[in-house]
Formats: structure tokens, C-alpha cells, sequence
């Protein structure tokens, strides 16, 4: 990467960082340890200092560690968090140079070739890494080398700096494990009489390479500095947030809707950039009086358009309290989706822009999963035939086709005083007597034995189509295997 | 702004949004058991062509159909209510129609009408042989025009209204 400058790397391990980072916000005095369920049994999974000095380790299962230590404390780890705050620590090392990467599920990895002087030399620069990160209660074991490996090695069996050049030196007498070799492999070199990395490196080379495959002396040249190995620097992700500070509160809402509009000018070239539109929103307006008041847009659709987006606040930004006036603006897309850029089509669809808009103005008032639409579904009862979607989270799907006539309007069965399987000539339905002008049918329909479904207990269902002649013209059905009559819908 | 009543009164507003062409808004209460099923109606429009509101109360099924009526982005908005509208609200979304160029339509229970609507239809169907969306029709209100009764029947195949001469007694 730099020609002609000596490439510095740290190792950054964490060798408590699950159990550190619970301890950081509840903080306990005593021994401490995060379980994992493992194959069906509760395991340690991270200890504090205190645990480990009462004899206990990782790994162990969890009944016998209390045994061991009746006074253990414990909680549930949570692998993902541990993830995210390994990836807090990652922002906060670029303090340290731009050039940061992960080292496994609990290490960073710096390039810091060339930075170091600005934290007055490599002493001072580790020095100020172990102080800060200690006063955030995190323990640490640094390892400074002229290569990844050899950092690692440094870092993960007893902490120490190898200065420029001289690798071998310095790694000389750690154990052959410090190269990143699994159990199995170092195990056997260890039979062979290889304990430390200084026998290996005297070995010759050839036996070594057909006995256990390239690996062994691929890790131990990338430690010494004879094979190049990469950081792999990890980008930020998009961050989709603008705020603006005001020297004066403000409270009128012709104001607010200013500040705004100028805020979301901003956001909405970010999002330009990023090809992405935003579908919800979030404007966080602060108080003089330290108060948050927050607004939340949902949109229909993804947007990205300023003139679009500002009439739909127009409504939440009414209802905020401005109290002694307002001297910070916060928008934020929390949800943001890929939204590419078109060819305009000669096709017009301002229409479906109008309905996206009307979409999202009414879902901030009744909410958007209360707009809804039907799409076809693959089944014969009549009930699950359709699926009813919010209109904002679907498109319309065609596919509609039912082989035999349907109701319009359906209700839940209302029971009608009748027997046998025939249509009754004349029957009593809502108040109201209707006779039998003509009956169509049946149609048998059996139920989905593979869903449950409490209405469909009494079995199979004959149904039928009957024109009275007071007009009404029902959907009737028999039920044979639990006789009784119903009413279910109406047709046009 | 109209208002239909009577046990036919989802077949008018369906027929009236096959006219219309467009999106249909439909808005319900959210405690309405009564569901419109989209395999029953695909005679007359296309189950995408609708989409449908779920409202808490009365209160907000009205500013819903005002302010989809105002917005003019679908062309017919149906609402069903179960109180007669008072003359203030149907006045607003008489304005909110005229302002959109669309129709509303409330479907109501017999013999509440508001005063503000434009006409008011009742509509029962009919037994007929043979025939199956035989419908009558009755203007009972008309603000500009006289009043009526039709016999009318869907052709689901050119998704026309036929006008059909009353059967003699």
C-alpha cells in the first residue's frame, strides 16, 4: 500500500467485550458472567476478571459453574448487540487512522502507518488507547507489529510491540497457536517438538508444507512479513439525517414548515445520491425547555421529492406544541428503500402519483394499514379466497377468476330455521319473511382440513342460490353433516 | 354528493363506479361486519380498481370523504353511515365534491337522508324469471330534475346498465 514507508499495524483484542459491555451500563461488583445456550445446554459464554480468578472459564456448563461459585451473576448473552458495539468501537478507532477493520467477533485491526506521530509516536498513541479505553471499562490487549499477523500474535499472547522489521525477534518464544492455526493443527506441530514459533520458522520448510498443507507456513510468512496480507476496511453505512440549530426559538407554524422544507431540500439530495427514497420520516423539533417533540411521516410509496413530501407534514406539524418556542429541527428517514432513477414514460401516471399522495395523507390520519386492497388468493372457501393487504405495501395483482357466481357482499352465517336438504319453500331471514321463487344449486364446497378454522367445524356445505320473490336473492347453504340452514351473502 | 338507500344499495354504488371508471374509494367503519367480496363484484369493476378505508367512527369515515374527495385522485368515494348527515358536514362534502370533480356516494339506512344531498335513490331488487340482476331503481330526491322509477339489469358481458320496461301485472 505505501511503497517506501514502513506499514505499522495494531491489533486491538477484546478479550471481555461481551460481558464489558453489559457491565458498562449495569455495572455489579462481583463475579460475572453472560450464558449461551449451546447444543441444548446453558454455557458460559464471557466472564469478568473476578469470575475467572473464582477458577471458572468459558465454556463451562453453567449448573457446574454455580456449583463451583454460588455467588455467580449472570444474564443472557446477545450475540447481535455484542456485533453492534464491536461496530461503535470500529467508528470510534478512526480516530486513529481511517485504515480500520474487524478482527473476528471481537478484535479490530488498524493500519496506522504514517499516524502515529500525530499521538506523539507509537508509545504515546497505545498509551492513549489504553487509557481511553479503559476509562470506557473495557479490557484490552494491544499488539503493534509490521504485519496483521504478527500484531495478532502480539495481541492475543502477551501484549508487546515489535519494532520495525524485527518480527522474527519478537515472536520468537509465543507458542505456535499465535499464528492462527486450529487446535488440530497445532497440537500435532506441538508432537513434532514445534512449540514455539521461533522452532518453526528453523524448520525446514518442504516437510513441513507436505505434512500439513500450505496453511502452517502461509500463516507463519504472513506474520513475518514475507507474504502480503490486506485490512479490509469496512465503509460507513448512508446515514439519512439532517438537523439545523436556530440562534432564536421559533413557534409559528408557517416557520417550522420553512425550516423544514430546507431540511428536507438536504435530505432529499442525499437521498439523490444514494438513489434511495425515503418512506418514513421523522422530524424531531427540540424545545427551549430541552423538550422532544417527534412527527412521523409514513409514505405510501418511496419519495425522494422535497415539493411532495412538505404538504404531507403540513398535518403533523400543526398538532406540535411549540411551548416557549423551538431551537432545533431534526429529519430523519428512519426507513429508507431503494428507489432507481426512471425514464420518464410517455405513458402519464400523474394519476397514480395522486393516489400515492392522497394514500399517505390519509394514512396520517387513520393509518396507512388501514387503507387497504384486495389481492387474489388461491383457495375455494369463499372467505379465503381473497386477501385483504395494506394498498400502501402492495401493488394491485390481477388473477382474478372464480368458475362459479359469488355473492357481493358477504356476512358471517346467520342462521335460518329450516331442515332438510332442499331449500325451504318459505323462510324467516332478518326480520323478514321471503319466499322461495327459485333455488340454483348446490355447489359443495368442503372445507381446508389443513387450516383450522373454528367456522368450518360442522363439515361440508351445500350452498345454494335462491331468487325470493320479495327480490332478495341469497347465498344459502346446507350443512348435511350437522343439519341446519344459513345465510352467508347476497347477490346483486 | 348522492345518497341511495335500500337492500340494493351496494349494486348502485358498484354500478355507478363501472360508470365512473377510475379508482373507487370505499370507506367503512371499522365495526361494518358486512364485507363487499371482490370475486362477487369483478362483474362490474376490477378488484385492483378499489381500494378501502377502515375508520374508527363515523367522524373520521367524513373527513376521510372529504379529503379524498378534494384531492380529486379517485373518482367515485362511497361511504357508508349509520347517522343522517347533519346539514354543516353535508354541505363541506358537497364543496370537497365540487373542488375534486369527483362523485361521493353515502350508502344510508332508510329514511335518513340529509337535506344537502344532491338526489337520493332507493334501490331494491326484483324477482324476475330468467334473470338475474333485475333491480328497481327510484329517484326519491332530486335537486335539479324531476323524480322517477327505472327497472333496470346489469350486463356483466358489455358492462352496460339495460333499462328494462316493468313486467305488466
Amino acid at each position: 500500500m505505501f511503497d517506501g514507508m514502513q506499514r505499522r499495524v495494531v491489533s486491538l483484542w477484546f478479550p471481555r467485550l461481551a460481558s464489558n459491555r453489559v457491565l458498562r451500563r449495569y455495572p455489579l461488583d462481583g463475579p460475572f458472567a453472560l450464558t449461551i445456550k449451546q447444543n441444548n445446554a446453558n454455557r458460559l459464554y464471557c466472564l469478568n476478571a473476578e469470575a475467572t480468578q473464582q477458577g471458572l472459564h468459558q465454556g463451562m456448563p453453567y449448573s457446574d459453574a454455580r456449583a463451583f461459585c454460588p455467588d455467580l451473576q449472570t444474564a443472557p448473552a446477545d450475540l447481535p448487540q455484542d456485533q453492534r458495539f464491536l461496530q461503535i468501537l470500529r467508528r470510534w478507532a478512526m480516530r486513529y487512522c481511517p485504515w480500520v477493520g474487524l478482527e473476528g467477533q471481537d478484535g479490530l485491526v488498524l493500519d496506522v502507518s504514517g499516524s502515529a506521530h500525530i499521538f506523539g509516536g507509537e508509545e504515546g498513541m497505545l498509551c492513549d488507547m489504553r487509557a481511553r479505553l479503559m476509562r470506557a471499562g473495557l479490557s484490552v490487549q494491544i499488539g503493534l507489529a509490521d504485519t496483521r499477523g504478527a500484531a495478532w500474535a502480539l495481541a492475543h499472547h502477551g501484549e508487546g510491540v515489535a519494532s520495525p522489521g524485527e518480527m522474527l525477534p519478537a515472536l520468537q518464544t509465543l507458542p505456535v497457536v499465535a499464528l492462527r492455526l486450529d487446535e488440530k493443527t497445532s497440537v500435532a506441530l506441538a508432537w513434532l517438538g514445534l512449540r514455539k514459533i521461533g522452532d518453526l520458522a528453523a524448520a525446514p520448510r518442504a516437510p513441513l508444507t507436505r505434512r500439513f498443507g500450505p496453511d502452517v507456513l502461509m500463516r507463519l510468512d504472513q506474520a513475518l512479513g514475507q507474504q502480503p496480507e490486506e485490512i479490509m476496511p469496512l465503509a460507513d453505512p448512508p446515514h439519512y439525517g439532517v438537523r439545523m440549530t436556530l440562534p432564536d426559538p421559533i413557534g409559528l407554524v408557517s416557520d417550522v414548515m420553512a425550516g423544514t422544507e430546507r431540511l428536507l431540500i438536504q435530505l432529499c439530495a442525499k437521498l439523490k445520491a444514494q438513489e434511495m427514497g425515503a418512506r418514513v420520516l421523522a422530524v424531531t423539533l427540540r424545545r427551549v425547555d430541552q423538550d422532544q417533540q417527534e412527527v412521523e411521516l409514513r409514505l405510501a410509496r418511496p419519495l425522494r421529492d422535497p415539493h411532495r413530501i412538505l404538504p404531507l407534514f403540513e398535518r403533523g406539524l400543526a398538532g406540535v406544541d411549540a411551548g416557549f418556542g423551538i431551537d432545533q429541527l431534526r429529519l430523519e428517514a428512519t426507513q429508507v428503500e431503494a428507489l432507481p432513477v426512471r425514464q420518464i414514460s410517455h405513458t402519464l401516471e400523474r394519476g397514480k402519483d395522486q393516489l400515492d399522495d392522497l394514500i399517505s395523507r390519509l394514512g396520517t390520519r387513520i393509518g396507512l394499514e388501514n387503507i387497504q386492497r384486495f389481492l387474489p388468493a388461491d383457495s375455494h372457501i369463499p372467505e379465503r379466497s381473497f386477501i385483504i393487504a395494506p394498498a400502501a405495501y402492495c401493488e394491485p395483482q390481477s388473477g382474478w377468476a372464480s368458475p362459479n357466481p359469488r355473492p357481493l357482499c358477504l356476512f358471517p352465517p346467520e342462521p335460518i330455521a329450516a331442515s332438510g336438504p332442499h331449500p325451504p319453500e318459505r323462510f324467516r331471514w332478518r326480520r323478514m319473511f321471503l319466499t322461495t321463487g327459485r333455488a340454483t344449486g348446490p355447489e359443495r364446497i368442503a372445507p381446508e382440513w389443513w387450516l383450522e378454522d373454528d367456522s368450518w367445524r360442522s363439515g361440508l356445505r351445500d350452498y345454494w342460490r335462491v331468487d325470493t320473490i320479495q327480490g332478495r336473492r341469497l347465498w344459502l347453504f346446507y350443512t348435511p353433516q350437522n343439519p341446519g340452514w344459513f345465510v352467508q351473502g347476497e347477490f346483486p | 354528493m348522492h345518497e341511495v338507500c335500500g337492500p340494493g344499495a351496494y349494486t348502485y354504488a358498484f354500478v355507478l363506479a363501472a360508470r365512473l371508471g377510475g379508482v373507487c374509494m370505499w370507506v367503512r367503519g371499522r365495526r361494518d361486519l358486512t364485507l363487499i367480496n371482490p370475486n362477487g363484484f369483478t362483474d362490474f369493476i376490477a378488484p385492483s380498481e378499489l381500494i378501502f378505508c377502515n375508520t374508527k367512527d363515523e367522524i373520521q369515515s367524513l373527513a376521510v370523504t372529504e379529503e379524498a374527495l378534494r384531492a380529486g385522485a379517485v373518482s367515485l368515494v362511497v361511504v357508508s353511515l349509520n347517522k343522517p348527515l347533519g346539514l354543516t358536514e353535508g354541505r363541506r362534502l358537497q364543496l370537497a365534491a365540487r373542488d375534486g370533480k369527483s362523485t361521493g356516494l353515502a350508502i344510508i339506512p332508510e329514511g335518513m337522508g340529509s337535506n344537502a344531498a344532491e338526489t337520493r335513490w332507493r334501490c331494491a331488487p326484483v324477482f324476475g324469471h330468467g334473470d338475474s340482476t333485475l333491480q328497481k331503481w327510484e329517484l326519491i330526491k332530486n335537486k335539479s330534475g324531476t323524480l322517477g322509477a327505472w327497472h333496470v339489469r346489469w350486463d356483466a358481458t358489455s358492462r352496460r346498465l339495460i333499462m328494462v320496461s316493468p313486467a305488466g301485472k
